[in-house]
């Protein structure tokens, strides 16, 4: 038996046919006060109480799975703030405030750390080596692990080797991981890769995730989109799906996304259609969209993975014609006269 | 391809139309050495650099970015392209100066307090240096007084604000309310990107325009400076 059959995640994909994760970290604690600008991981310590309420509000509201308020908790962004000595202490409290938070709720929930990106370009485009990068990572990893979270969750990530660096960083921290790109370029990550793409990179990296898919993005339909590009693969790892609320707004000096509870309670029920098994939102997600999105899921039948126009009609349209996986991808015809083996 | 089989073209035996056709190729590619050395051909030729510089550069980098906007390029060969393009702008840059080059306008540039994210904003900063643009870039992570520092130095036309993260773009508004404030926020044309914004949301701040990505970035700059012209020539 390895390890893993033991994670609670995994018991709890075994026993559950979906799991509903959390909304947004920014969007609420911005209106819980947060300025722009400020790093939202330094109210880990400056102030806890507001962090416990983010997460107990998404308990509340029905989310089996929260992400930690450590997004950012990583030397290169907290740099900015001259906290990049506090990695450890930041990721650690954000994930003890959690475990507090799970470990009294009634139902069983899932603590998992986030882990976003370094916010650098790898080699050999930017700047950052890969054992940096690992480094980075792993040092993230270890605040998280000893603030107990269940998991450790990468997500926004667009390169992929950044995501193998992040894969890397979490084995030599010895815990289970879930990772999930964010698609929002013409429905590929930054860097071009498109849902199947991803779905190759998982299967070469040796450090297999518990689940994997794509989180922020673009609009629901977008993220549907995606969710069918992996399920379209033989990939056999649960799909997560963490799309928007819509697109950001700004209004009263606040920023809002303009997706409603009920908009996103169809999303989560046709993600659930499209084979995705951990369904939450990501920006603009707030509690009243996670009871929405509860209500809709424990109302639903499974049904037929839905077509593209099925989702346009439920959802809005694409942000793109394609996404890179069909016959529909620009290419540019030219005739290259240099003949090189690059 | 057979490795014996590189390098079959040699830049300094094309005519100009074709090395110039052939240089769009290498920018597309990325191919920093062969931009350099088809920059040099052309001065050798006498074109003056300005020449270079639009018909060669921005002609090459356009296609770019008409591909990046189109969803055939990605970040990474987007990258690749402009790190050719600046090998060849470093060549021309002096020469420019010094031949008193017509410029477009110019912008002072940074990612917002907070952010740490540039790839957006240096694809802006090398696209409008590419076309004709003079950039100030004031690099990541940045205050409103380092924004203003940055302005009253150095008189730009367009001051361009950029953000990756839903928690720092609303910092944007920061700083176009100090301007407001300060009396000053007319002086300059305000454009901001990234990722997390759109159209509604530059209105709402109070920007001048939303650019989606760098190629739009580059037809707004110029639009404005157009206008800004045009009310110039009125006026007098």
């Amino acid at each position: 038996m390895n390890y893993r059959s033991s994670n609670p995640l995994q018991i709890m994909l075994n026993n559950k046919e979906w799991i509903l994760a959390d909304g947004a970290t920014g969007t609420n604690l911005f209106n819980m006060g947060l300025s722009s600008g400020d790093a939202p991981e330094l109210w880990n310590k400056s102030a806890p109480k507001k962090i416990k309420k983010l997460y107990k509000d998404s308990v509340d509201a029905g989310s089996d799975l929260f992400l930690t308020n450590s997004f950012g908790a990583n030397q290169s962004r907290l740099k900015l703030h001259n906290a990049e000595k506090s990695v450890l202490e930041l990721s650690r409290i954000s994930a003890e405030i959690g475990r507090e938070v799970a470990d009294t709720s009634r139902r069983s929930v899932i603590v998992a750390g986030s882990v976003g990106p370094t916010g650098e370009i790898m080699e050999p485009i930017g700047s950052l080596s890969y054992s940096t990068a690992v480094e980075i990572f792993h040092e993230q990893a270890e605040g998280l692990k000893a603030g107990g979270v269940d998991v450790v969750w990468a997500e926004t990530i667009s390169a992929a080797n950044e995501f193998e660096a992040a894969a890397e960083a979490f084995s030599l921290a010895n815990i289970d991981w879930c990772g999930t790109m964010s698609f929002d370029t013409a429905g590929r990550t930054m860097f071009g890769i498109t849902a199947p793409e991803l779905v190759t990179l998982i299967s070469k990296i040796r450090n297999k995730p518990l689940a994997f898919g794509a989180n922020c993005g673009v609009g629901a339909s977008d993220m549907l989109r995606t969710v069918l590009g992996f399920s379209a693969t033989s990939n056999d790892l649960p799909i997560i799906a963490k799309g928007n609320a819509g697109i950001p707004k700004y209004s009263d000096g606040k920023i809002h996304y303009d997706g409603t509870p009920e908009l996103m309670s169809r999303y989560a029920t046709l993600a659930y259609d499209c084979g995705a098994t951990i369904i939450g939102g990501c920006c603009g997600t707030t509690p009243n969209h996670l009871s929405a999105m509860r209500k809709a899921l424990d109302g639903h039948v499974k049904g037929f993975s839905p077509k593209l126009e099925t989702i346009a009609e439920a959802l809005g349209d694409f942000s793109s014609i394609s996404d890179g996986t069909d016959d529909n991808t620009p290419t540019r015809k030219r005739q290259n006269r240099r003949h090189r083996t690059k | 391809m057979m490795s014996d089989q590189e390098d079959d073209i040699v830049l300094s035996e094309l005519n100009d139309e074709d090395l110039v056709a052939q240089m769009f190729d290498d920018l597309y590619d990325g191919l920093k050495e062969e931009i350099e050395e088809g920059v040099n051909i052309l001065l050798e030729r006498e074109w003056v650099p300005y020449r270079v510089l639009t018909e060669a550069l921005v002609g090459g980098m356009t296609i770019v970015g008409n591909d990046f906007r189109d969803g055939i390029l990605f970040v990474p060969e987007v990258l690749l392209a402009a790190n050719a393009m600046k090998g060849g702008m470093a060549i021309l840059k002096p020469l420019l100066i010094a031949t008193g080059a017509p410029r477009v306008g110019k912008m002072v540039i940074g990612t917002v307090k907070g952010d740490i994210h540039d790839i957006g904003k240096n694809l802006v900063g090398m696209m409008m240096e590419g076309a004709g643009f003079e950039i100030v870039d004031l690099g990541i992570n940045n205050s409103v007084d380092a924004y203003l520092d940055a302005i009253e130095k150095e008189k730009p036309d367009l001051l361009g604000m950029s953000a990756l993260l839903t928690t720092t773009m609303p910092y944007m508004k920061v700083v176009i309310d100090t301007l407001i404030e300060k009396g000053m926020r007319d002086d300059y044309t305000i454009l901001v990107g990234g990722a997390p914004l759109n159209e509604e949301f530059s209105k709402a701040i109070g920007a001048d325009a939303y650019c989606r990505d760098a190629a739009v970035a580059v037809e707004t700059a110029k639009m404005f400076m157009a206008r800004k012209h045009n009310q110039m020539a009125a006026n007098n």
